[in-house]
């Protein structure tokens, strides 16, 4: 008898229902895969209630250590589910605006989710790094799938290039884990690492740490490994790009707190100052590059990056409140980034991508709710109180200062301020500026309306923040 | 002390063959000297008793991998003159980072830890030891869940591959036989009623 195989159940689940997806696909005859996509919600809806009744309260573990089931894995996987959920109701929106539906698509999005899962439960470096291989190769090829548009297919390239690149350097530093401790589950590194190690092995360890750091900050797009970010953002269709700015951020984190604080808590005062560093040029190339943009993928590319650097404080701090902090963050940041790109799509249509600053003239005039639904997006995005994206930025800030970096704490709000600008401008072009041409927006009834709960969901979490607050904290405790 | 020479034999020329890898001009011979290198890795994996992995070595990457590389560098038939360009221009920058990172980790590697303190001399186990056996056994019972995943990610890379290359539609240039059997006479010739014409002349 396998042991404590209920705990994985909703992973089962999910791949079998993604193989059923795939097989359906070929059933489903309409042009616009209505009962592939159906069906892809459906899952993720059976997921998502599988995760709340199978999941324990307690930390507990599974296939010989090579799967954790614990409060944070729970929470983690619900929000990714519920991510994703959305996320693909938008990308069937732009799909079937642009008549490109199809039903491979959204099998891939279903296993790129099950690869999160996986990487949010992962106890062990070997689950981790095949968790992020399937993830990973579903979004390479999601990308890829638009082979009549050749920004897509570069942007797939690159992609896949430099994730190929991250991949290895992520193997190497865990080979070198495995070859010091000789053990692949994080509880035995960290145990290994608790228990003292001499300087010898002490610098093997450290050696290890810095090509994970690199690994987990190329898959970031952290400074100096952000190359890729705006280049993918704004090559790929922005069905995909919305995918890939939001549920695999909080797989990213989750990767994150697994290696470092699960795996290698103890060897926090080496991998703090490889964050600052990381977390300080995000901050400062994000923000001050983004100013100069044009094309707001582009742009919320950059911003990305600037989030990632304010994301890492949390993590810096090295605390379990910090850890809530970063994970608060990272949730807020993708409910954010889901509506901005949300908008995009919801300016778009046939054949037109509404990707430069200029589609958004004089919106207010054109539509004044979602040009107010931007105006709350932008400026959560800013950090304007009492606006979610504040809170965000207030508890990771609170946790940098709480450890005594006041002077990081510094640098970021400067950095908040410098990036602020460019936020406020996409409102001032659609409250000040006149249209170019006053068309009437075509949007579907269901777009309009999951756009508006999208909005909303940020003002509403603005002024109860401690209940998400909470959760997180919980779910790290 | 024979199992030595064979090691240091099989050793320096896998390292030779590595180099050559990367250096020679001609693609083919780059992919064939690879093949190279995973032959002498294989042999250095049987001196050391993992003579399943030394056979699956052989099998799957020089046998199907490379085969299927050899194949690709000669369709696609690379004019690398071009990417060569900026060689030159490039050189000093990437020496100097080459050689800062061959410091920062040679000071690492040659230091402490490599010093055969820390290594296990590999013992030979009994002779009756199946390395098979012994693989199968692990991947089924403690590695499970990560074998399983694997599987995942082979299926999503084989649903990539046939999305990315199949193409439907007019493009495609393949004939139906169903199509082909089950035509009518009506469908090819079309009968028609003309009025008789006087011969001329």
């Amino acid at each position: 008898m396998l042991p404590q195989i209920q705990l994985v159940i909703p992973e089962l689940v999910l791949l079998c229902l993604a193989s059923i997806a795939l097989v359906l696909d070929t059933y489903s005859t309409s042009k616009n895969k209505v009962l592939t996509f159906r069906f892809v919600q459906i899952s993720l809806l059976i997921v998502i209630a599988l995760i709340f009744v199978v999941s324990p309260d307690t930390q507990e573990y599974a296939f010989n250590n090579h799967f954790i089931s614990d409060p944070m894995s729970v929470v983690l996987k619900l929000v990714i589910c519920i991510i994703s959920l959305v996320v693909f109701f938008y990308s069937y929106e732009y799909l079937k605006e642009h008549e490109n539906v199809k039903g491979e698509y959204f099998v891939l999005g279903l296993f790129a989710v099950l690869g999160m899962m996986i990487m949010s439960s992962a106890a062990s470096l070997l689950t981790i790094y095949l968790g992020l291989e399937l993830l990973s190769l579903s979004l390479y090829s999601m990308i890829a799938m638009h082979k009549d548009s050749l920004t897509a297919s570069e942007a797939a390239m690159k992609y896949f290039v430099l994730g190929a690149l991250a991949s290895g350097m992520l193997l190497y530093g865990i080979s070198m884990l495995y070859g010091v401790t000789g053990v692949l589950d994080l509880q035995g590194i960290s145990s290994f690492a608790n228990a003292g190690v001499d300087a010898d092995m002490n610098i093997m360890l450290v050696f290890g740490l810095v090509f994970i750091v690199v690994g987990i900050a190329f898959k970031l797009g952290a400074v100096p490994f952000h190359m890729w970010v705006p280049d993918i953002y704004e090559g790929s269709p922005t069905a995909v790009t919305l995918f890939i700015s939001t549920a695999p951020k909080i797989a990213a984190f989750a990767m994150t707190i697994r290696l470092l604080s699960d795996g290698l808590q103890d060897l926090l005062s080496d991998w703090q100052g490889m964050l600052i560093i990381l977390s300080l040029l995000s901050m400062a190339v994000g923000n001050i590059i983004a100013i100069s943009q044009t094309n707001i993928k582009r742009m919320l590319a950059y911003s990305t990056i600037a989030h990632v650097g304010f994301f890492l404080l949390g993590i810096i701090s090295g605390t379990a409140s910090g850890y809530a902090g970063s994970m608060f963050y990272i949730i807020v940041y993708a409910i954010m980034s889901m509506g901005s790109f949300g908008m995009i799509i919801f300016l778009g249509k046939k054949g037109y991508e509404a990707d430069q600053l200029d589609d958004f003239k004089g919106l207010a005039k054109r539509s004044p709710w979602y040009a107010f639904i931007m105006l709350i997006l932008m400026f959560s995005m800013a950090g304007i109180p009492p606006l979610i994206g504040f809170w965000a930025k207030w508890f990771v800030i609170k946790e940098v200062v709480a450890m005594g970096y006041v002077w990081l704490a510094a640098v970021a709000v400067v950095f908040s301020v410098i990036g602020a600008f460019y936020y406020l401008r996409i409102i001032k072009l659609m409250y000040f500026d006149e249209p170019d041409e006053m068309l009437a927006i075509k949007a579907s009834r269901e777009l309009r309306l999951v756009l508006s709960v999208n909005g909303m969901v940020i003002l509403i979490l603005g002024f109860i923040p401690g209940a998400l607050m909470a959760l997180c904290l919980s779910a790290l405790s | 002390m024979i199992t030595q020479y064979i090691f240091y034999f099989f050793a320096a020329l896998l390292i030779i063959a590595a180099g050559m890898v990367v250096t020679v001009r001609n693609p083919v011979h780059a992919a064939l000297f690879l093949v190279l290198a995973f032959f002498s890795t294989s042999a250095v994996w049987l001196m050391l008793e993992a003579e399943f992995l030394a056979i699956v070595l052989i099998l799957v990457y020089v046998g199907a991998v490379m085969v299927l590389f050899l194949f690709v560098v000669m369709m696609l038939d690379i004019n690398l003159v071009p990417m060569r360009e900026g060689f030159a221009r490039f050189l000093p920058v990437g020496i100097i980072i080459a050689l800062l990172m061959a410091i920062a980790m040679g000071s690492v590697f040659t230091a402490i830890y490599f010093n055969g303190a820390h290594l296990d001399v590999v013992t030979p186990t009994a002779t009756d030891v199946n390395n098979s056996r012994e693989l199968g056994k692990l991947l089924f019972t403690e590695y499970l869940y990560p074998f399983e995943i694997a599987g995942a990610i082979l299926l999503v890379a084989i649903v990539a591959a046939i999305s990315l290359t199949l193409r439907t539609g007019r493009s495609k240039k393949t004939q139906d036989p169903s199509a082909q059997v089950s035509v009518k006479r009506a469908d090819r010739v079309r009968m028609v009623k003309m009025k008789s014409e006087k011969k001329s002349g």
